[in-house]
């Protein structure tokens, strides 16, 4: 079936209603001479799951910095429901980071409740009494369903690398964010324990409606996680110089969870990708 | 035959390894000083053990004729208050500069610069100006430890909370704190553990100051002692005073150590 030039319009009106969660309007990012990232344009809803695969140094990590607020744009906007997002973090916003993303010296209880008691107790950060064993409670919950339910009273350091990412996700979502930012979350993992955290992500995404950006470096975890598949990398080069033109979206990419055939110019393109990003 | 590096003595041989200089060393003074003793009787530069023993037996256990004192335990008493409010003050001082200057840039740009050139100064030469801005008493002696130890510690901490993963500061600002918050409940308790490391690093340069300080002005303390006695060539009194010394460093060290171990257990990751 074709598409009426009428259809289209109808169907362009609509997407204008729905407000786009995030919404980049040509967006670049310069370090002085070193273009980053160039011409950006993108719209992404509440609830997706967007992968973004890509080289190193592609703009991917970036991207994400610019999610989070780390970064700000040098040019063109980056918006969160139409207006610029925040450019400091702050709790609209979770992160999972693949490494560094717990506090060692709490436990894995005080680890999530910490931030319940950043929000009610601005002057000591700090809780007791009965508003502690309310968000205690709280907390406990969030950790069985991430599993840690045998290990609140445990320190970091004593945890498997798979469990302090569990941590880290629950710690990420006990304040509700609408976005979670995870980078590279499980890069450092072992392929059975990642297995059981793809499981997990996709349940607690599903469950707390959230809108998910993951960079990653497993092409296939991209395929298989992801309801929209990025791949970040250059559309122009110049080899006398490298920097001069930055990365994009050069693939935007709808993934159903059912294998599904890639048109054979996409799959030799990005089967050339996943060799270079296993090389590194 | 195993390579060198790959041989490693068990518990038992390595205790007796570590105790087989100091008795070296025992042995060797004990012959000297007989040598030395059998020679002429009244010689002092080697005292022997018995000596040594009744020096501090009539210095500890016997009120002074002239102020009616236990001299050594008034010296020791003298020596370590003065110690430990110099620490005390200088870990205050250093840890909440060094906190400041570590976290936040805009505190750091003016204040860094200058800790690192006042960490330059050396403390013994500002001694002077300490006796003449204070006077001879303890003020002068305590100024003079913070002023040695605080730029330390205040370096030593920035360094510290610098190191302290930039990820976590970004975690807990998607959780909602705010700087106060995060200097609270992130910063501070990390950098606690760091604090005893850098007062246990820092408290022989502390002993430095206070023996010099006490050498030149005072009426009492361990380093008076020692530098009042050098008059009569008591050695008698000097080798176990400074033995004490020795073993009084070596306690408060230990206790440090210790301490940071029972409360703060999630340092020591490799301590089970």
């Amino acid at each position: 079936m074709t598409i009426l030039p009428f259809d289209k319009k109808i169907l362009e009106e609509k997407r204008a209603k729905a407000m786009p969660l995030i919404k980049a309007k040509n967006l670049w990012k310069k370090y002085g001479d070193n273009v980053v990232l160039e011409r950006m344009n993108v719209s992404v809803n509440a609830g997706e799951f967007i992968t973004m695969v890509g080289t190193s140094g592609c703009g991917k990590s970036t991207f994400l910095k610019m999610l989070l607020g780390m970064e700000s744009p040098s040019s063109g906007e980056l918006l969160l429901e139409g207006k610029p997002i925040p450019d400091e973090p702050d709790q609209s916003r979770g992160i999972v980071f693949q490494q560094y993303s717990v506090f060692p010296h709490l436990t894995v209880l005080q680890n999530v409740i910490i931030a319940r008691e950043f929000e009610h107790s601005p002057l000591l950060g700090k809780l007791f009494g009965s508003a502690k064993r309310k968000v205690m409670e709280e907390a406990k919950a969030l950790l069985e369903s991430v599993g840690l339910t045998h290990a609140l009273n445990r320190y970091p350091h004593e945890l498997s690398g798979g469990m302090k990412q569990r941590l880290a996700i629950a710690q990420a979502l006990i304040r509700q964010p609408r976005i979670l930012l995870l980078d590279e979350p499980f890069g450092a993992l072992d392929p059975g324990i990642r297995a059981d955290m793809h499981q997990l992500i996709l349940q607690l995404w599903r469950e707390h409606q959230l809108t998910v950006f993951m960079v990653t470096h497993d092409l296939s975890e991209g395929f298989y996680l992801g309801t929209r598949l990025w791949v970040f990398d250059k559309l122009r080069r110049d080899n006398q110089a490298p920097n001069a033109y930055g990365a994009s979206i050069t693939y935007d990419l709808p993934v159903t969870r059912r294998k599904q055939e890639l048109p054979a110019e996409l799959s030799s393109g990005l089967r050339a990708l996943t060799k270079e990003t296993q090389d590194l | 035959m195993k390579r060198l590096i790959n041989l490693t003595p068990s518990k038992p041989t390595r205790l007796l390894l570590g105790l087989l200089p100091f008795l070296i060393i025992v042995f060797i003074y004990l012959v000297a000083s007989d040598a030395r003793l059998a020679q002429n009787a009244t010689d002092k530069l080697l005292p022997s053990f018995a000596q040594m023993g009744d020096a501090i037996h009539s210095l500890a256990f016997e009120a002074s004729k002239r102020s009616g004192e236990y001299l050594f335990w008034q010296d020791t008493l003298s020596s370590l208050y003065r110690l430990a409010l110099g620490i005390f003050i200088a870990a205050i001082i250093g840890f909440t500069i060094g906190l400041l200057t570590g976290a936040i840039p805009v505190i750091n740009s003016p204040i860094a610069p200058l800790l690192t050139i006042i960490s330059l100064v050396p403390p013994m030469a500002l001694l002077p100006v300490l006796f003449i801005m204070f006077g001879l008493g303890e003020l002068s002696k305590v100024a003079l430890i913070v002023i040695g130890v605080a730029p330390f510690i205040a370096r030593d901490i920035q360094r510290c909370a610098q190191e302290i993963p930039h990820e976590q500061l970004v975690k807990a600002q998607t959780l909602g704190a705010s700087t106060w918050q995060i200097l609270l409940r992130v910063l501070i308790p990390q950098l606690l553990p760091r604090l005893i490391n850098a007062v246990r690093l820092s408290l022989g340069a502390g002993w430095l100051f206070l023996i010099a300080a006490e050498a030149i002005a005072s009426t009492d303390g361990l380093g008076y002692r020692i530098f009042l006695v050098r008059r009569y060539m008591s050695m008698d009194v000097i080798l176990p005073y400074v033995a004490w010394i020795t073993l009084l460093a070596f306690l408060v060290d230990w206790l440090l150590a210790k301490t940071s171990r029972i409360c703060f257990p999630w340092h020591y990751p490799n301590n089970k």
